[in-house]
């Protein structure tokens, strides 16, 4: 470390005080967590914390899924707190989810002291050892005065290039010694250069296949709203007039009332991104990494386009699929430039023409629009989800666990604005709805925050409605409660001949969801049938001093449409059961 | 003792941090991402804030630019440099340990002199040889040595060091002087 400058702090603390206040000197107000043998000693400063919040969730899970929302909502890194061993352990399925969703966290883990390290002391568990492969990158701290560095090269690098979960293993000697704390730290990171900035050559190349094409199609991820994006590839969308589709990560990016937007692509997507990627000549992916669930069978994927590639992790760029035009960087910085490339082209003359592609797109979404079946006496799932959407509207955030109700969140109801909607994407952690929304609720009080949860996801993380209920924090929960595992359900319905093993929670009748709410002191609804839909949503609208769960109870046969049956080509897309989309017209 | 096709295998210089784990980082990512490490050998450079790992991987074209990217995004990792063998010293060491009573230790010494291998312990019944060169020779010396009888092989990873004055380890120090 070099000296500083006169602002330079210098002063003794222990470890366990250097690490609240290098948390404050971070900027952080939030923390979820819990204490246990080895972390305690920080457990003492941070009561006397006036900067930073802790949370005390109910499980260690909790924690780190609620540091994930709080990171979604707000953009800022994410913090979860917790003992050596099983509540490190209990932090490993949070931390696999945030690395696949490149959500900024940083995961605080107590240790045992460092003598005892590697002797199988009492809760000891390698946790950098585990978290290897799921997390960015990790530390382990056995000596006081590395700890401010450690935390801050953690910050650094979870909220930076591509965002990530970065793990800081604590042991409690270190945090019981004494050294002189320095604040600012500088940063010994030699071999950690994120590239933001693009190459000149490669966004005007880019910008010339956009304007020469007949066919584009922008394909948005997650990065755009990592990068904060939207409004720079809302320009270069209305620029170029290219259709544009939003992954599962990037719902919001783009607003889904525009007319450019086809909607979500992928194995659940609409017939309309799904198809305008699968017949576009060129694909111009951004802050996207062509995921299975996106691409179907890789091989048969949008055998014409050619593939503009920008991503901030150089890694994911020809992974997949091959890129012509690769770009390293950050979104917004190449969807600026690409805007001033696609300008000079115009400028020379050269402007693309769309209207050919457009006359196709719209007949497939005219077509085959998002739509579901009801079923008469019974409450349709994607009814319940849709009216949710447009009584809360633009403004709300929504959460949801993993499968059919977050299928129909993603689709039924309408993003318009980024950050609106979280869910686990990559690594489809059911059980991410509630915490998440605790996170997201802590992070933005004054937002609307819903949690769209399936009765299977809401049983694996509910006890932190307690958590909830104590500290405040307001969330709505609509349990989506079919009683069954309703995707596993619903692929045992079309590809196992509706033999239904293991897939019947039967959840309608236990646990009694609304008596849980009550238990946890929040207030419990429920809804069985249509004409009560508006009708409870507005009363869980109208509670803002605890949390509320609905439990409604749905037809357990609505299934997601469209789908691409997993390891088919995303030609065999199916509209509806037994539906394929009649194409030839357009081929 | 690898017996890969040439086209396939190729030789990357890792330039790491000297610190705790960083071995292990760079193995668990092998493994994670389902890449093959034919040899590798670490060990310390003329700067002692930096380590060097050979490793040897056998993968395609494509797979091999997966694999320096995925290096690269390790924290600890500096720089990754491909070493084409035409371009570069390569070495392996070995010790084996040949069975080689009176009567047969003339016939075992005999064959070491083309291989410039030497003896570095003797016993009543067997010989220990120590040889270092390039994977072809080693083969070579062993196929050799086989009819004696091997009782023992130990074998380093592959080493491998660029030809001519340039260092590819000069700008990594600088990075790494600059942060310390």
């Amino acid at each position: 470390m070099t000296e500083q400058g006169s602002h330079r702090t210098t002063t003794m603390l222990t470890g366990a005080q250097a690490l609240i206040r290098a948390l404050e000197e971070l900027g952080v107000d939030t923390v979820f967590g819990i204490p246990g043998g080895a972390i305690l000693p920080a457990y003492d400063p941070m009561l006397d914390s006036k900067k930073v919040h802790h949370i005390l969730v109910r499980h260690e899970q909790g924690a780190g899924h609620a540091a994930t929302g709080y990171a979604q909502a707000t953009g800022k890194v994410g913090v979860c707190i917790a003992t050596s061993g099983p509540g490190a352990t209990n932090l490993v399925t949070p931390i696999a989810d945030a690395y696949m969703d490149s959500v900024p966290m940083v995961a605080i883990t107590g240790q045992v002291a460092s003598g005892l390290i590697g002797t199988d002391g009492f809760q000891e568990a390698d946790i950098c050892g585990i978290t290897m492969p799921i997390t960015k990158h990790n530390f382990l701290i056995t000596r006081a005065e590395d700890i401010p560095r450690a935390v801050a090269e953690a910050f650094h690098i979870a909220a930076t290039g591509r965002p990530g979960p970065v793990l800081v293993d604590i042991a409690k000697d270190a945090l019981q010694a004494s050294a002189p704390f320095h604040w600012p730290v500088e940063l010994n990171l030699p071999g950690y250069r994120p590239v933001s900035k693009p190459h000149g050559k490669q966004i005007r190349e880019a910008a010339r296949l956009i304007t020469q094409s007949k066919r584009p199609v922008l394909y948005v991820g997650g990065g755009v709203l990592k990068a904060r994006a939207t409004d720079e590839l809302l320009q270069l969308a209305e620029l170029t007039g290219a259709p544009v589709v939003t992954t599962l990560m990037a719902r919001g990016a783009f607003p889904d009332s525009h007319k450019q937007h086809l909607g979500m692509p992928g194995m659940h997507g609409s017939v309309a991104a799904v198809t305008a990627l699968q017949k576009s000549d060129l694909i111009v992916a951004l802050g996207a990494r062509f995921d299975d669930r996106v691409t179907g069978k890789l091989s048969s994927f949008a055998p014409d386009a050619k593939i503009v590639h920008a991503d901030i992790d150089p890694a994911e760029i020809s992974k997949n699929r091959a890129a012509d035009v690769p770009i390293v960087g950050d979104c917004r910085e190449v969807l600026t430039e690409l805007a001033v490339a696609v300008r000079a082209e115009n400028a020379a003359g050269r402007k693309a023409d769309y209207s050919v592609w457009w006359e196709a797109l719209d007949d497939w979404r005219t077509r085959y629009p998002l739509g579901y079946e009801t079923v008469a006496g019974e409450l349709a799932p994607q009814y319940v989800i849709e009216r949710i959407g447009k009584l809360s509207g633009p403004d709300a955030i929504y959460t949801t666990g993993v499968g059919q109700h977050q299928m129909w969140a993603a689709q039924f109801i309408s993003y318009e604005k980024p950050n609106t909607f979280l869910n686990s994407g990559g690594a489809g952690t059911m059980g991410y709805g509630v915490p998440a929304a605790m996170g997201a609720k802590a992070g933005r009080p004054d937002t609307t925050v819903w949690c769209i949860d399936g009765d299977g996801c809401f049983q694996m993380t509910n006890q932190e409605l307690a958590t909830c209920a104590l500290n405040n924090i307001p969330i709505k929960i609509a349990v989506i409660n079919n009683g069954a595992l309703g995707m596993v359900r619903q692929w045992q319905t079309l590809f196992y001949n509706q033999r239904y093993s293991n897939t019947n929670l039967h959840s309608r009748r236990i646990p009694d969801f609304v008596k849980l709410a009550e238990a946890y002191g929040c207030v419990g609804l429920r809804c069985e049938s249509p004409d009560q839909v508006d009708s409870v949503i507005e009363k869980a609208m109208a509670i803002n001093d605890a949390p509320v769960v609905i439990d409604f109870v749905v037809h357990e046969d609505a299934m997601v449409w469209p789908m691409v049956p997993a390891g088919l080509s995303n030609d065999e897309i199916l509209a509806a059961r037994d539906q394929r989309p009649d194409f030839d017209e357009s081929e | 003792m690898s017996t890969l096709a040439p086209g396939q295998t190729h030789t990357l210089s890792v330039l790491v941090e000297n610190r705790p784990g960083v071995l292990a980082r760079v193995s668990a990512l092998f493994s994670r991402r389902g890449f093959n490490i034919e040899s590798l050998a670490v060990g310390p450079t003329e700067h002692k804030e930096i380590s060097r790992i050979t490793l040897v991987v056998n993968v395609e074209d494509h797979p091999l630019e997966q694999v320096t990217k995925q290096l690269n995004k390790l924290v600890n990792v500096l720089k990754i440099v491909e070493l084409e063998p035409a371009s570069c010293v390569r070495r392996e060491l070995i010790l084996v340990k040949v069975r080689a009573d009176a009567t047969e230790r003339q016939h075992v010494l005999a064959t070491l002199e083309p291989f410039g291998a030497r003896v570095v312990d003797v016993a009543v019944d067997s010989l220990v040889i120590e040889a270092t060169g390039e994977t072809a020779k080693l083969e070579a010396l062993l196929r050799v040595l086989e009819p004696f009888g091997i009782k023992e092989l130990v074998q380093s990873g592959l080493l491998a060091v660029g030809r001519g004055s340039r260092s590819i380890t000069d700008r990594s120090l600088r990075a790494v002087e600059r942060a310390a």
